[in-house]
């Protein structure tokens, strides 16, 4: 049954949200995604899995986690009442970790025996690592030769966790090419291989898969602002690189209508120059990795470098659910600067005691720029996706700090 | 009848297997792919695939991807390679064209507007190996409709029940991919994939060519005794690359590559 007057039943049987989502892969590929989604209805069903994947959501990784009132930004800022739905006290770091423990109990389910991923800033094959070890699965990881130099710290993590830490030199050698690299090693291992994708992007069921198993975020915030505020906030704000926490936040929210909905994307040195993450902002639809959204491309339908101060958020293309909430104007997307996310990191740090990843940084400065214009009781809770210790020193580069 | 469905007749009449051959379009830079292209049927090819540069070639190994970034990084686009293709048509009408590439810079270009552009300058075919049938709407009907052939990929991951699926839409030839895998990387086993086509042709009456990892004459060959064609592709870009990093002439490699390559795709059933 389809609840017509609802925004929350996409996608399609064909995995469409809107004009955007869809399954385009090579033909090898085909009866594999198809066996995904078959395996995963029949997860979605089974009360089973779901007290599984609670008990490991509860007892490893640490949900839920809290939903902290950021009493000091909100009175520096004078505005909203800023509430923090803390991602960063997840195991491991950051909100990656809840997609990874439903996809690999999916894999184990379908009976896979290896599993692959692909990172950009390490979180998702940090979160990768983790729960392979945890179940003990061999586990490749593809990283972008440029990410590697850049996220030292997550490279040795993966492989203190036994993954193999695979180098891609192909193309920009970042996270896109790190996702042709693992769909490439994915046709190649049918048979055994299972590829948990890190965001709310891919073939059908992924997008839907993804967003189902990140979509914990979202309601344990509802539940939790409720306790709180005796009611639901007025707005949700959150990072969009692929889209992933985000869409685990928003989805919950998309049918209460007084609830404002808004995507911060990475606008690098600025969206005029031409080097930035914003696909929605200043991207046109396309095709890549499996899906039709929009895209940072040139006129002759060449992807383009994306560029972000932030590796997570360093994506040209964006999850087809965004697109459609983009194109239905259910949801704002705006956009941070490199130098606004860099200030955001440093006025939490110093203000609540709380170090933030460089991609909640963007909806963080985001919210430095919308609270003081809204009143006190607007109630606002922002989406802290992930921890900044793995910043550091990108951080300290920029702010010319010798470590 | 379209030019690919006149030549694999042919073909059967003379009781041969076909070669089909694919370049990138632009590589290592338009004028001398044009070369190739030119030379490619005196050479052998009866069919001849021609690739359309992408960034983020999903489906392909090392040896495309690579070429497809130098005739990028030379300025190629769609619209030079339809260019390609209409100065390839003015010296010859009868060699069959299928452009092989992604859907994205043809989504960029626009369906209609390539469609008929793709007619005018005399492209037969379609390989666009990120358009399973699941997305036929997109470009496979619009261009059945023009008459341009859409090329689909079976795998061996391709059962007997999405086998009427990946036929359906089909025309011209069905191009069986020999391993699971990316293309130019490991070699078949060819007892598989005489297996494999014998299940395609209990279910069409079209043509059946194995490609991916197809390399050496004598597997040309080997392929050639119960295949309708033999595509080769990477071997030949490697050509490509080797006379780009100095060692010798790229049109005289691969014309060379692909008259041994017919040699003994036609001797094979001798």
């Amino acid at each position: 049954m389809t609840l017509t007057n609802s925004l929350r039943t996409q996608p399609d049987e064909r995995g469409r949200f809107g004009a955007y989502g869809g399954r385009f892969v090579a033909e090898t590929l085909m009866p594999l995604i198809l066996e995904l989604n078959e395996a995963y209805e029949a997860a979605k069903a089974d009360p089973a899995f779901h007290e599984e994947l609670n008990g490991y959501l509860r007892d490893f990784v640490g949900r839920p986690s809290p939903l902290y009132y950021a009493e000091r930004l909100t009175k520096h800022l004078g505005g909203a009442k800023i509430y923090l739905k803390r991602e960063d006290l997840n195991h491991t770091g950051a909100h990656k970790i809840n997609n990874c423990m439903g996809q690999i109990l999916l894999a184990m389910r379908m009976g896979k025996k290896r599993i692959i991923a692909e990172t950009g800033a390490g979180q998702h094959g940090v979160a990768t690592a983790t729960v392979c070890a945890r179940f003990g699965l061999p586990c490749v990881v593809y990283m972008g030769e440029v990410d590697i130099a850049r996220q030292a710290p997550n490279v040795f993590r993966m492989k203190l966790m036994g993954a193999e830490v695979r180098p891609v030199v192909s193309g920009s050698r970042t996270l896109k090419d790190a996702l042709n690299e693992a769909m490439r090693d994915w046709v190649a291992n049918v048979e055994d291989t299972f590829y948990i994708i890190g965001t709310v992007a891919g073939p059908h069921p992924y997008p839907q898969l993804v967003r189902d198993f990140q979509a914990v975020i979202g309601e344990e915030a509802k539940r939790q602002c409720i306790e709180k505020e005796g009611r639901l906030p007025d707005s949700v704000i959150a990072c969009i690189g692929g889209g992933s926490n985000a869409m685990g936040i928003f989805h919950p929210f998309l049918d209460d209508d007084g609830v404002r909905i808004i995507g911060v994307e990475a606008a690098g040195h600025g969206i005029e120059t031409g080097q930035h993450a914003a696909s929605l902002t200043a991207g046109v639809p396309g095709v890549l990795h499996g899906n039709r959204t929009y895209l940072l491309q040139d006129r002759d339908g060449q992807i383009t470098e994306a560029h972000s101060i932030s590796a997570g958020l360093d994506y040209p293309g964006i999850g087809p659910e965004h697109a459609w909430l983009k194109d239905i104007g259910r949801a704002e997307y705006v956009s941070a600067t490199d130098k606004e996310a860099l200030d955001a990191f440093q006025l939490l740090s110093r203000i609540e005691g709380i170090i933030p990843a460089l991609e909640p940084s963007h909806a963080i400065a985001h919210a430095v720029k919308l609270a003081p214009t809204l009143p006190k009781d607007h109630v606002m809770v922002l989406c802290l996706s992930g921890r900044g210790d793995k910043d550091v020193f990108t951080v300290a580069e920029a702010l010319g700090e010798k470590l | 009848m379209s030019r690919i469905t006149e030549r694999f007749a042919r073909l059967k009449a003379e009781g041969r297997a076909g070669l089909v051959t694919f370049i990138t379009a632009g590589d290592p830079d338009f004028d001398r792919s044009l070369q190739i292209l030119k030379g490619l049927p005196a050479a052998g090819a009866d069919v001849i695939e021609v690739g359309m540069p992408f960034t983020d070639p999903m489906a392909d190994g090392p040896a495309i991807q690579a070429a497809g970034l130098r005739a990028l990084n030379k300025g190629m686009t769609l619209p030079r390679t339809l260019e390609l293709v209409r100065t390839f048509r003015d010296d010859d009408q009868e060699t069959p064209i299928v452009l092989m590439g992604y859907f994205n810079p043809i989504h960029a270009y626009g369906v209609e507007r390539f469609l008929r552009d793709a007619k005018a300058h005399g492209v037969d075919g379609l390989i666009v190996v990120d358009l399973p049938p699941e997305e036929d709407d997109y470009l496979c009907l619009p261009a059945r409709e023009v008459g341009i052939d859409f090329v689909r990929l079976a795998t061996p991951t391709t059962d007997d029940k999405r086998l009427p699926a990946v036929l359906g839409n089909s025309s011209g030839f069905v191009y069986y991919v020999s391993i699971a895998g990316i293309t130019g990387t490991r070699a078949p086993d060819f007892t598989a994939v005489e297996g494999a086509l014998k299940r395609i042709r209990a279910a069409s009456d079209l043509p059946v060519a194995v490609g991916f990892g197809i390399r050496e004459p004598e597997q040309a060959a080997a392929v050639a005794r119960f295949a309708d064609a033999a595509v080769v592709g990477s071997a030949l870009v490697d050509l490509v690359a080797q006379a780009e990093a100095g060692q010798g002439n790229a049109v005289a490699l691969v014309l060379d590559r692909v008259k041994a390559l017919a040699t003994g795709v036609r001797g094979a059933r001798a």
